[in-house]
């Protein structure tokens, strides 16, 4: 049931978004996200969806994969999508009972349900390629200047990896816990509100304890090898630019220029 | 009165790419009473089989039946086939929770409905089943050790008073001395009670001894299912897969083929010492 999300999940496959620089890839998602909010016609959404199929048909990730992501995100955009049809003053279009839909309404909706879901399927485009390490490897490297500052990026970047790591074996964990419970006759899905959250101690605790006690190995393990901190640490696989990485860059370049001329007409 | 299994398979993951066969075509039928242990290497499916006798796994396709019912017809009640099949978890020590150990083996039979007065009852007679020290019952769970815990989560299960106990490797990760111990318990349970339980391991040795019966598993198939004498006399191909047959055995074999006439179907250490016994009365009779 929780391995349905795939918001955040990793594609395995070989293909040229997946071999690109993480950094070309996060640079690249925040850009388009961007752009997305420049546009003030349709076309730039059309030009959008269109660069946003080019990538995906280049990461060799099946489109319905990605759209099965989508279904759990499906209830947050329709509320977007009522609440701006409802609630915009301007031209009345239609009203009945004491709903009046407007023009702007009806205008604001469509785009913000066309943003929303462009937004999100660019940026999971990026989590299905990289792998949770690569991508914080590359937040590392973009972040590096921020240490003038006193940023203390590296325990980010590695705070932020293992969470990451931790996220599968937690949900395995959870799975197997609520496995063994049920088994014993736990019921996770009947009853009243506070029956239920009664219901959920005999899986929390359990998930505590074998959180705790996987970071404690964690931690131990790491001081076992030597770990102390990002200084003087080197990477077995540094980041270094290759020829596509440079393409890469110049395409989303192309794309906002044209995206934001053809957007702004 | 049996679990049948038929033409179960199972695929983790389905229409992703990490699509797992995990059961292929599984027919099995297991009738009240047995004693059966459960073999096959690591990922050979042995813990997703198990999770599909008392409903947690559905079959993507086949059909199970208990007592003769189809248990996915869907007024069937898997609460109840749950607390018929009692199935402990591998590292079952994983999920207790309570604040003491009588407080977390009560917890099986008070989601059956028993008030607490029944539950205690059921855990105490469970925990002694089990043989967990009186003294311990009142401590944290917490602070037993993994032996401990793993009884205490035997007991879970068994205080709901299933008919079929399912036992997921009930002795990884023990030292030899906690491994016989289980073992020899459940037996005595068995015999004790006339319950059915299924055994799973990976080891050919903790089962020989006990078991009426032995299901060889091997990526998602069954490869053999029979008394554990003759299962073992496959014991070159049981060795292809990963898994091997008692050590009594390779050593009957071995006099076999030194030309001595021992019984090569020997799995006990005792049976194998009766039998040499007897080769070497027969040679001195006869020089
Ligand atoms: N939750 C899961 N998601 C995806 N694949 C799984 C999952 N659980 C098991 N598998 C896969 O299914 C196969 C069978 O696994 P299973 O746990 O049944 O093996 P097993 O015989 O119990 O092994 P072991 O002796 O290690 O416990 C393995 O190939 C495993 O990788
Ligand atoms: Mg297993």
């Amino acid at each position: 049931m929780l391995r349905d999300i795939t918001i955040g999940q990793y594609y395995q496959t070989e293909s040229l978004i997946h071999k690109m620089d993480p950094r070309v890839k996060l640079g690249g998602t925040l850009l388009y996200i961007i752009s997305l909010f420049f546009f003030r016609n349709f076309w730039g959404y059309v030009a959008a969806a269109f660069f946003l199929g080019l990538v995906i048909r280049l990461s060799h990730v099946p489109f319905r994969f990605m759209v099965k992501g989508m279904k759990s995100i499906l209830f947050l955009l329709l509320i977007t999508v009522v609440f701006n049809l409802f609630l915009i003053p301007g031209t009345e279009l239609v009203s009945f009972w004491k709903l009046t839909i407007t023009v702007e309404g009806v205008r604001t909706a469509v785009t913000m349900a066309i943003r929303l879901t462009l937004l999100i399927i660019g940026s999971s485009v990026m989590t299905l390629t990289t792998t949770p390490n690569n991508l914080t490897d590359g937040m590392e490297k973009m972040m590096k200047p921020l240490k003038v500052f006193h940023v203390p990026v590296h325990e980010v970047a590695m705070i932020m990896s293992i969470a990451l790591r931790f996220i599968p074996i937690l949900m395995e964990e959870t799975d197997k816990i609520m496995k063994a419970q049920i088994a014993r006759g736990a019921d996770f899905e009947s009853g009243s509100l506070v029956k239920r959250a009664r219901a959920l101690v005999p899986l929390l605790v359990p998930l505590f304890i074998s959180a705790f006690r996987r970071a404690n190995d964690l931690a131990v393990a790491m001081e076992a090898r030597c770990y102390r901190g990002g200084d003087g640490r080197t990477k077995m696989k540094p980041l270094v630019y290759q020829r596509r990485d440079r393409v890469g860059y110049l395409c989303i370049l192309i794309y906002l220029v044209v995206s934001i001329t053809v957007g702004r007409l | 009165m049996s679990i049948i299994l038929d033409h179960i398979s199972y695929v983790y993951g389905g229409d992703t790419p990490l699509e797992v066969r995990a059961l292929d075509d599984i027919c099995l039928q297991i009738p009240d009473g047995q004693f059966v242990g459960i073999i096959g290497h690591t990922g050979s499916g042995k813990s997703t089989l198990v999770q599909h006798m008392n409903g947690l796994l559905r079959a993507t396709s086949g059909h199970i039946y208990f007592n003769g019912e189809d248990i996915y017809d869907k007024d069937f009640s898997m609460k109840k086939l749950r607390s018929k099949v009692g199935l402990v978890f591998q590292y079952p020590e994983y999920q207790l929770f309570e604040i003491d150990v009588l407080s977390d083996v009560c917890f099986g039979p008070k989601n059956l409905g028993f008030d607490r007065k029944e539950a205690e009852l059921k855990a105490f007679e469970a925990l002694r089943r089990v043989g967990l020290p009186m003294e311990l019952y009142y401590q944290s769970p917490f602070e037993l050790s993994g032996g401990q815990k793993r009884r205490v989560a035997i007991a879970g299960v068994l205080a709901m008073e299933p008919e079929v106990l399912i036992l997921d490797e009930p002795t990884a990760g023990l030292d030899p001395k906690g491994r016989d111990e289980i073992l020899h318990q459940i037996k005595q349970l068995q015999t004790e009670t006339g319950m059915t339980i299924l055994l799973v391991s990976h080891s050919m040795e903790d089962v020989a001894e006990y078991v009426d019966r032995i299901v060889v598993m091997n990526r998602g198939r069954i490869l053999y299912d029979d008394v554990p004498k003759k299962v073992f006399s496959h014991y070159k191909e049981l060795e292809a897969i990963g898994l091997a047959a008692p050590q009594v055995t390779y050593i009957m074999h071995e006099l076999k083929n030194r030309g001595f006439d021992v019984d090569t179907s020997a799995t006990t250490i005792e049976e194998a010492a009766e039998s040499v016994k007897k080769c070497l009365q027969i040679t001195a009779a006869s020089s």
